[in-house]
């Protein structure tokens, strides 16, 4: 296993939240563009993840802004997945 | 095959409210103390409760701890035991202050003192009218005080596992807990974790249903342990539902819409609610609301392409007046529906929402079990608190607010009784069992050797689907038979699931199995007991018995996972210091 997966597979788990909205958000946004992100954006992510819940959730639902520019391309990213009834209760992997 | 061991004086499984609050009291006895947790603490799903904490502090208007038994024990359709409840309800007060003593960021009146709120259920005087009960911290409370514990622990040098998974307890002949066999996500390895105390403070399980209100993480993993050690699990037929969660997602509609003059549409634009309740019709009590939404989808009324949810109708109300009456309402049914109320209903199931059973506890936070006559008896070394235990001061319903209140008390009492039980038996860790890993170890051999079988996506959601059907807010005879016979089908399933990802390091997939084996014994502890029990009480609801009969039925489930054998035990009418309340019909 080389080390890059690592780092995706704990970034993987850390969208494991305890806020049922974020976890359908994050698994919807995973599934869309995690494959597709950039080292840069990887960073964002780990760096948004960190982020108590409810200010995750802000972003999320557009009342804050994260301050960094590349977080803000991810919330954006997020903002725009659609988590739509197919993620009905599903777990992080399918 | 030797695995690594650590030894603590306690051991802590879950990092939620009512872990931390354990813990508190253990680091500052200068116990050694290890909080074992899946996720970062302040991640624990106590931090989604929005609504509060409640006490009768009296700060704006008269309340006592006595109004407040009252309205518990009421509240669980007295099934909840009233021992319990007393000594829940007279350490609140002290428990709340405390918890603002550690720099809890409540609200306040302009006096300084914390400011109250009603809630449902909560009265003055017996039932009088509601009354100002509930402390929060805004609309984030959980997350208050999980920040707030966690600093506390912090400073009184609580050592955290994070990122660690429990994954089964260890018990040797006598029948005595001596620790936990853990996974560190980081590594994939598996550890021993001794101790001469472990508390589960794993939380709920309401990731049973394919609606739920719960975080993922909500596996009930406590529950699986206990159940696999030979411990039963208390009550499990009772989970409270919320009338309008979103189809397919979970997240909680406010009832407030159908305050607003929003209202419940079946697949033929029916306004079915004039049929169950021709006066109040969609603002009648959540469980009327719940029973018919339910009864409509039973009869193939239901909407959508499986007939499997209700119209929420509220574009009659206008754009302007629910984006200022509803705030928010619009992006959580864009975000979470695809809908846009405006225009379109936005579909809606009763959703499952919060876990009055499980591992059964006494109110110093022992997890007690029959002891062979007639009695109970504490399991030497194992301890519970928070929503996976059952203590039972929520009975057969929980009222809002008190189970942060729960976490506080209960986890602080747990670890009280803690350090008085290892002062009064000053012996050194007891020899571990050869065995002591076998169970967990086997488990993981399992899968990593699987090379066909089924994903636990598929078994994990046809276990959601037929506990929802079968099992959710109103219960049909026919229909749990079948979802018995479902479920004992389930149970062998998820004994051959398969993953392909063998890895070790963070690896979900391996996580996610271990969680659904939680997930099912809890789901069949829940259906076995449900099946059996033929009345309807609280948050257990059924068709063919549709009356609480408290001649047969005033009695606690125990499931035990050997041959899914059902015992009972007796409630506890009997409060500590006062005169017990006598059961009533539960009329608000
Ligand atoms: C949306 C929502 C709103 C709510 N609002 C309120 C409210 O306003 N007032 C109120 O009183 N109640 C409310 N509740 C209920 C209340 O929030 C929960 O009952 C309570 O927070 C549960 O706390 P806990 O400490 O038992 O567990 P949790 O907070 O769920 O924590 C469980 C902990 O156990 C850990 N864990 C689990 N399994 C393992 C394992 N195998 N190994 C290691 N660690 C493990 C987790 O990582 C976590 O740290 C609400 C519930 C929901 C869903």
């Amino acid at each position: 296993m080389t080390g890059q997966d690592r780092t995706l597979d704990r970034i993987r788990w850390r969208c494991r939240r305890g806020m049922l909205e974020l976890d359908l958000v994050l698994n919807a946004f995973l599934a869309r563009h995690f494959e597709t992100l950039d080292a840069g954006q990887l960073d964002a992510l780990r760096e948004l993840l960190e982020c108590p819940d409810p200010q995750l959730l802000d972003f999320v639902m557009g009342h804050d802004e994260p301050d960094a520019p590349a977080e803000r391309d991810i919330v954006a990213l997020m903002r725009a997945v659609s988590t739509g009834t197919a993620s009905a209760g599903a777990t992080t992997t399918a | 095959m030797a695995i690594a061991k650590r030894q603590f004086d306690a051991i802590v499984v879950g990092a939620g409210g009512s872990g931390m609050r354990a813990a508190l009291e253990l680091a500052q006895a200068n116990l050694r103390v290890a909080v074992l947790s899946k996720v970062f603490p302040t991640r624990s799903h106590t931090v989604a409760a929005q609504g509060g904490v409640s006490a009768s502090l009296g700060n704006d208007e008269p309340d006592n701890w006595h109004w407040h038994m009252y309205d518990t024990v009421k509240g669980s359709d007295y099934l909840g035991d009233q021992d319990a409840i007393e000594f829940m309800c007279r350490k609140a007060v002290e428990v709340v202050v405390e918890l603002e003593h550690f720099g809890m960021p409540f609200d306040r009146l302009d006096n300084g003192k914390i400011y109250q709120r009603p809630f449902g259920g909560h009265t003055s005087n017996y039932g009088e009218r509601p009354v100002k009960r509930a402390c929060a911290a805004a609309d984030r409370t959980g997350h208050a005080m999980l920040h707030t514990l966690y600093q506390r622990n912090v400073r009184a040098h609580t050592q955290f596992f994070v990122e660690w998974m429990a994954l089964d307890l260890i018990r040797n002949q006598q029948g005595d807990v001596l620790g936990v066999v853990a996974l560190e996500m980081e590594t994939g390895e598996v550890m021993i974790l001794q101790a001469k105390a472990t508390l589960l403070a794993t939380g709920g399980a309401g990731r049973i249903y394919s609606a739920s209100t719960n975080a993922f993480i909500n596996t009930g993993d406590g529950l699986g342990m206990a159940a696999r050690a030979g411990i039963p699990l208390e009550d499990m037929e009772f989970w409270q539902f919320h009338p309008t969660g979103v189809a397919g997602a979970g997240v909680l509609i406010t009832e407030g819409v159908r305050g607003e003059g929003g209202f419940l549409l079946n697949k033929n634009g029916e306004r079915f609610m004039e049929r169950y309740a021709p006066t109040v019709k969609d603002l009648a009590s959540r469980d009327v609301v719940s029973r018919a939404m339910a009864t409509e989808i039973k009869e193939g009324r239901g909407a959508g392409k499986d007939g499997d949810y209700i119209l929420l109708k509220l574009d009659h109300l206008g754009a302007e007046t629910i984006d200022k009456r509803l705030p928010g309402i619009r992006e959580i049914a864009k975000k979470f529906a695809n809908v846009d109320p405006v225009t379109d209903p936005i579909p809606v199931v009763p959703t499952c929402h919060y876990q009055m059973g499980g591992v059964p506890t006494n109110y110093s936070g022992q997890v007690v079990v029959p002891d062979g006559s007639g009695g109970e008896k504490p399991v030497k070394g194992l301890y519970a608190a928070g929503e996976c235990a059952c203590v039972s001061v929520h009975g057969a319903n929980r009222l809002g607010t008190n189970s942060l209140l729960d976490l506080l008390v209960f986890g602080k009492a747990s670890g009280e009784t803690i350090i008085a039980d290892l002062k009064a038996d000053v012996q050194s860790q007891q020899e571990l069992p050869a065995d002591a890993a076998d169970l967990p170890l086997a488990r993981l051999a399992r899968l990593d050797s699987a090379t066909s079988g089924e994903t636990v996506a598929q078994v994990g959601a046809d276990m959601r689907r037929s506990m929802q059907l079968h099992c959710g807010v109103f219960r049909f005879p026919d229909s749990l038979g079948d979802g018995v016979r479902n479920m004992l089908e389930i149970a062998q399933r998820v004994q051959h699931t398969y993953i392909k990802d063998k890895s070790k390091v963070f690896n979900t997939a391996r996580i996610e199995a271990l969680e659904l084996d939680n997930l099912v014994e809890t789901a069949m502890a829940t259906i076995i007991s449900a099946n059996a029990r033929t009345e309807s009480r609280g948050a257990h609801d059924r068709s063919d018995h549709p009356d609480r009969d408290d001649v047969n039925w005033l009695k606690h489930t125990l499931w035990n996972k050997e041959g899914n054998r059902l015992e009972y035990k007796a409630v506890k009418l009997k409060p500590l210091t006062v005169e017990g309340f006598e059961p009533k019909p539960r009329v608000y």
